[in-house]
């Protein structure tokens, strides 16, 4: 979606397709050239030089530094050794683990997000009265940070906690709530359950923006053909929303992939490794083992999976003419 | 067919008002229970008095909050840290899309698609191998009249900072923003004089406060929300921001209307800020969108 959009007009001194090199001719070029050079120059360095330390260094570092033996504090010198981290990670069950919970984690919150954030979306797109007050509200959970949220839901995931006080309420006392973060079999549901309630809300307004971009005279041809509010949805709505998709879609597995917060101040990957994630277990080894060699291993396979899979994402939701 | 109206939009209502119920009630029961002890919030949990603030209704756990850890000092940290973030990332990123945007300047087609190929890096990615850059970073202090070389960012105001002022992201919504103001309007002004950094600061960035907000409303969310980044660079208890913060103050056993206070008291802002700029902060999401 990133498509640069460059302006289109011919560069000073650069070569128009098809002529002859100006080799002969003396290159003119118009005043303050050399001027205009130096000040773009100097407007471009500061972001250009903080992009190239704080993301491109540390991006080839990374992959450098994963077939080596460094550590985040060590008198002895960085060496090379291969793929020895690799071998390590694909022997590690909690890494396999790991991948486990998140595939799990992805598989349920990427079509119930996006799912709940479209129908939450198609309830407020139209104008109606207090339509500003529903917006507001269904935005508020998007807007609180997810560690205050992971807070909260502990508070409420306890066996004595407001949800299974709900959940007993609302069944007349049938339903005897779990004690959801402490057995391995409800853990990660809780947290996936929490994880939708937070972020439904930014989808939502990206699948707002996609909805507010289709014509409002289809709907009136619609209409006038006496279609019904589901034909509706399904040939004008539902077409109309193809580029919105494949961007909801890849948003949300990419944000799903990265879980860490929820699980660092909720379970800490457990119990029983039923919540540990991959970065969980590169931040537990890089930063609370010190092993900075093993990490990069573990971040530079969570980027190869993003990766791919974005790429099959974009490819199954290609446009096909 | 008038009454079969009514009624779908009767259902819709009902529907949104579930929807609404579901997103508010944590949010409200958090706020509610900020203002009670413990023993109330855990009484009140079975009835609808868990989500009123009536009983035995005090400030107290927002002054116990303060009596317990720096939180005066938390808050103080996070808002310098996003304000500086902010601000430094408003103005380095769009001079640098003012330049790809409107200048000839050579090679910034090549700059400009390098900048946008880091939007492909998730920060998880980057996170791990950042630290142990950090860590080698040296970092010049000046100190009375000599200058001081120190080696490692880590633990320091800087690293909370540095790192996420140039932003791939700002500078695409920037370029983006710059392209649909005629470019007519700096040739005017150069006839009349004026410097490329004049254009910019006078006649190009006056026009371009809607991209502004969503740059800073981008900007400003992850800074003050970030945890990740801080849990593994800053260690003292001084330069904490306000979500280390909170961890900290859950480990040490408080009750959990203080948590909700604490809670509470980084939340509340950014909902006022939010409920005042909801334009801005809705345009800026939708934006965000194209990302990706």
């Amino acid at each position: 979606m990133t498509t640069t959009q460059l302006p289109s007009r011919p560069r000073p001194g650069a070569t128009p397709p098809g002529a002859p090199a100006p080799s002969a001719a003396p290159r003119r070029r118009r005043a303050g050239y050399l001027r205009e050079q130096l000040s773009g120059w100097g407007m471009i360095a500061p972001a250009a030089v903080l992009l190239l330390a704080f993301v491109f260094l540390p991006a080839i570092l990374g992959f450098g530094l994963a077939f080596t033996n460094a550590r985040l504090i060590s008198p002895r010198p960085v060496e090379f050794v291969g793929t020895d981290n690799f071998a390590r990670l694909f022997a590690d069950p909690t890494f396999w683990r790991a991948l486990l919970n998140v595939s799990y984690f992805a598989v349920v919150v990427v079509p119930v997000q996006s799912a709940l954030a479209l129908a939450m979306a198609l309830l407020i797109n139209k104008k109606f009265r207090g339509v500003n007050f529903f917006r507001t509200v269904y935005f508020l959970p998007v807007v609180t940070s997810m560690v205050v949220v992971s807070l909260l839901w502990l508070f409420m995931y306890r066996k004595d906690g407001l949800i299974n006080e709900l959940l007993s309420t609302f069944s007349f006392g049938l339903i005897q709530g779990a004690d959801w973060l402490n057995d391995p079999a409800t853990a990660m549901p809780a947290i996936i359950a929490l994880s939708i309630w937070q972020a439904a809300g930014f989808h939502m307004i990206i699948w707002l923006a996609g909805l507010q971009s289709i014509s409002g005279e289809l709907y009136e041809a619609a209409q006038l053909d006496g279609a019904s509010r589901w034909h509706q949805f399904r040939y004008v709505t539902w077409p109309g929303l193809k580029h919105t998709r494949s961007l909801v879609l890849v948003t949300i597995t990419i944000q799903a992939l990265g879980l860490f917060d929820q699980v660092s101040v909720m379970t800490q990957g457990g119990p029983l490794d039923s919540t540990t994630t991959i970065i969980y277990e590169a931040v537990r080894s890089g930063f609370k083992q010190q092993e900075t060699a093993y990490a990069s291993a573990i971040s530079l396979v969570f980027f190869v999976l993003v990766l791919l899979i974005s790429a099959v994402q974009r490819y199954l939701t290609r446009e096909k003419d | 067919m008038k009454n079969a109206l009514r009624l779908s939009s009767f259902g819709a209502m009902l529907v949104r008002i579930v929807f609404a119920a579901v997103a508010a009630f944590p949010i409200v029961f958090m706020l509610v229970s900020s203002l009670k002890p413990d023993q109330q919030i855990f009484g009140d949990m079975s009835s609808v008095a868990a989500f009123l603030p009536i009983g035995n209704i005090s400030l107290d756990n927002y002054t116990a909050v303060f009596d317990r850890v720096p939180a005066a000092r938390f808050l103080i940290n996070s808002i310098g840290v996003s304000a500086v973030t902010v601000v430094l990332g408003i103005f380095i990123n769009s001079l640098c899309a003012f330049a790809l945007s409107r200048m000839e300047v050579r090679g910034k087609r090549v700059v400009f698609t390098a900048i946008l190929a880091t939007l492909i890096v998730p920060f998880q990615t980057l996170a791990l191998p950042l630290v142990w850059w950090v860590n080698q970073l040296p970092y010049f202090e000046l100190n009375g009249f000599s200058l001081e070389i120190s080696k490692g960012w880590l633990d320091t105001y800087q690293v909370q900072i540095i790192p996420f002022i140039a932003n791939a992201f700002s500078i695409y919504l920037y370029h983006q923003y710059f392209e649909s103001i005629p470019k007519e309007l700096d040739e005017a002004a150069r006839i009349d004089g004026a410097g490329w950094f004049k254009i910019y600061r006078q006649v190009v960035m006056p026009l371009a406060g809607p991209a502004t907000a969503t740059v800073a409303i981008l900007t400003f969310l992850p800074a003050w929300n970030s945890y990740l980044w801080p849990l593994m660079v800053v260690q003292s208890e001084e330069l904490r921001p306000v979500m280390i913060g909170i961890q900290y103050f859950f480990q040490l056993n408080v009750s959990w209307g203080e948590v909700m206070a604490y809670a509470s008291l980084i939340t509340v802002p950014v909902v006022i800020l939010f409920i005042a700029f909801q334009r801005s902060f809705i345009n800026s999401i939708a934006s965000s969108g194209v990302k990706g």
